[in-house]
């Protein structure tokens, strides 16, 4: 059944989310901590897990991949609903962060590849 | 002109998913033909969705873009914070615990220095740029992660629209730069086996710009980067709204 992956799914988003609720409250601070990112860890842990294979296999499966696949429409439609009106002062600001972001993480692709050369050497 | 309003105003959320799917078409068309796929018809049809949001914006006066028109009001549920977590989640899926294993210490660091080090970047230039408040400043980090992990964290700790919006576009700039960039600048970078691919995957992190960049460099080596970047937007979203938010809250 379709909805079996979709329920397991939405349990996992609402779990994460109450969790991330759980903490905001806990640490003092009005924001949802971490919620997304624990939902995904929940799907991770579950789809990796024998006890789950029934809502995460078949048609259940599809049930999941579907609203994956949803996920570049939606960010998409994201995109359309921002303030981008109000935003078009901070420009340059997005500019600068997204370019200065790649050209630093550009630069650390050869440092961080000799890492792992070497402890690979180690190892052999 | 009545028939069509009521109509579209009653089936807000279906029109919303007709019209995208006729944008990422129109996308894809784009990115096959003027680009011959250099840029992913995805980052196209994200930079569509802003501009037509600009001018949703300047034409109604309202503060979320397309959604403030009346005929497309149901973008605002399709884009909304509620279907994008749902979809963000769905993408772990089937994501292989034993894949972080072939990706080894250096693809697993890679992921976490990724994050850290886009995210330090993206903050820094927003403190530069005269912000002072956490909740932005973390949010327009954020956004220089990835176009997602900008918009999640930010509606997470409560930043402002404009703020939200700016880390998407950041987030977009990145992506696009990686897809274009990565094929001039892998010769120098030594990104040429799949060890440099996997680190390479886990710095980036976008995965549609480490898959469009990859494949433009050297096709067999997408697999490895992507092993990689798969992680990275699940470990932005896990730590932006948490371990960063409060490492900028305690300094601002």
């Amino acid at each position: 059944m379709i909805v079996y992956g979709v329920a397991l799914l939405s349990g996992c988003l609402i779990l994460g989310m109450l969790i991330g609720e759980a903490f905001g409250v806990a640490l003092n601070v009005e924001a949802n901590v971490g919620g997304v990112g624990i939902a995904m860890l929940f799907l991770v842990f579950a789809s990796n897990s024998q006890k789950f294979k029934s809502l995460t296999e078949g048609a259940a499966s599809d049930g999941i991949k579907f609203w994956s696949a949803m996920y570049i429409p939606i960010v998409v439609a994201m995109a359309a609903r921002q303030d981008v009106a109000g935003a078009t002062e901070g420009g340059l600001l997005a500019v600068v962060a997204g370019t200065a972001a790649v050209a630093v993480s550009f630069a650390l692709v050869p440092i961080l590849s000799k890492v792992g050369n070497s402890t690979s050497t180690k190892d052999n | 002109m009545d028939i069509i309003e009521t109509v579209f105003v009653r089936n807000n959320l279906v029109v919303a998913f007709a019209v995208v799917g006729l944008t990422i078409w129109i996308s894809y068309l784009l990115a096959d033909k003027l680009t011959a796929g250099r840029i992913h018809g995805s980052a196209i049809a994200i930079a569509l969705g802003l501009i037509a949001a600009y001018f949703g914006g300047i034409t109604t006066g309202g503060r979320t873009g397309v959604a403030d028109i009346a005929l497309l009001g149901g973008i605002g549920l399709m884009g909304g914070g509620m279907m994008r977590d749902f979809a963000i989640v769905a993408t772990a899926f089937g994501v292989q615990l034993s894949e972080l294993k072939k990706a080894g210490l250096a693809g697993v660091v890679s992921i976490f220095a990724g994050v850290i080090v886009s995210f330090v970047v993206g903050a820094s230039v927003a403190i530069l740029f005269g912000y002072t408040d956490a909740a932005a400043i973390t949010t327009i980090g954020s956004g220089a992660v990835t176009y997602i992990v900008g918009p999640v964290t930010g509606e997470a700790i409560g930043a402002s629209d404009t703020v939200i919006t700016l880390s998407v576009a950041a987030g977009l700039i990145k992506s696009i730069l990686v897809m274009i960039g990565t094929p001039l600048v892998a010769k120098y970078i030594g990104l040429n086996n799949p060890q440099s691919a996997m680190v390479f995957g886990g710095l980036m992190g976008t995965t549609s710009g480490v898959a469009a960049g990859l494949a433009a460099t050297d096709p067999k080596l997408v697999h490895y980067g992507a092993m990689t970047a798969t992680f990275y937007t699940g470990v932005g979203c896990l730590l932006g709204p948490s371990v960063l938010f409060f490492v900028v809250s305690t300094i601002y």
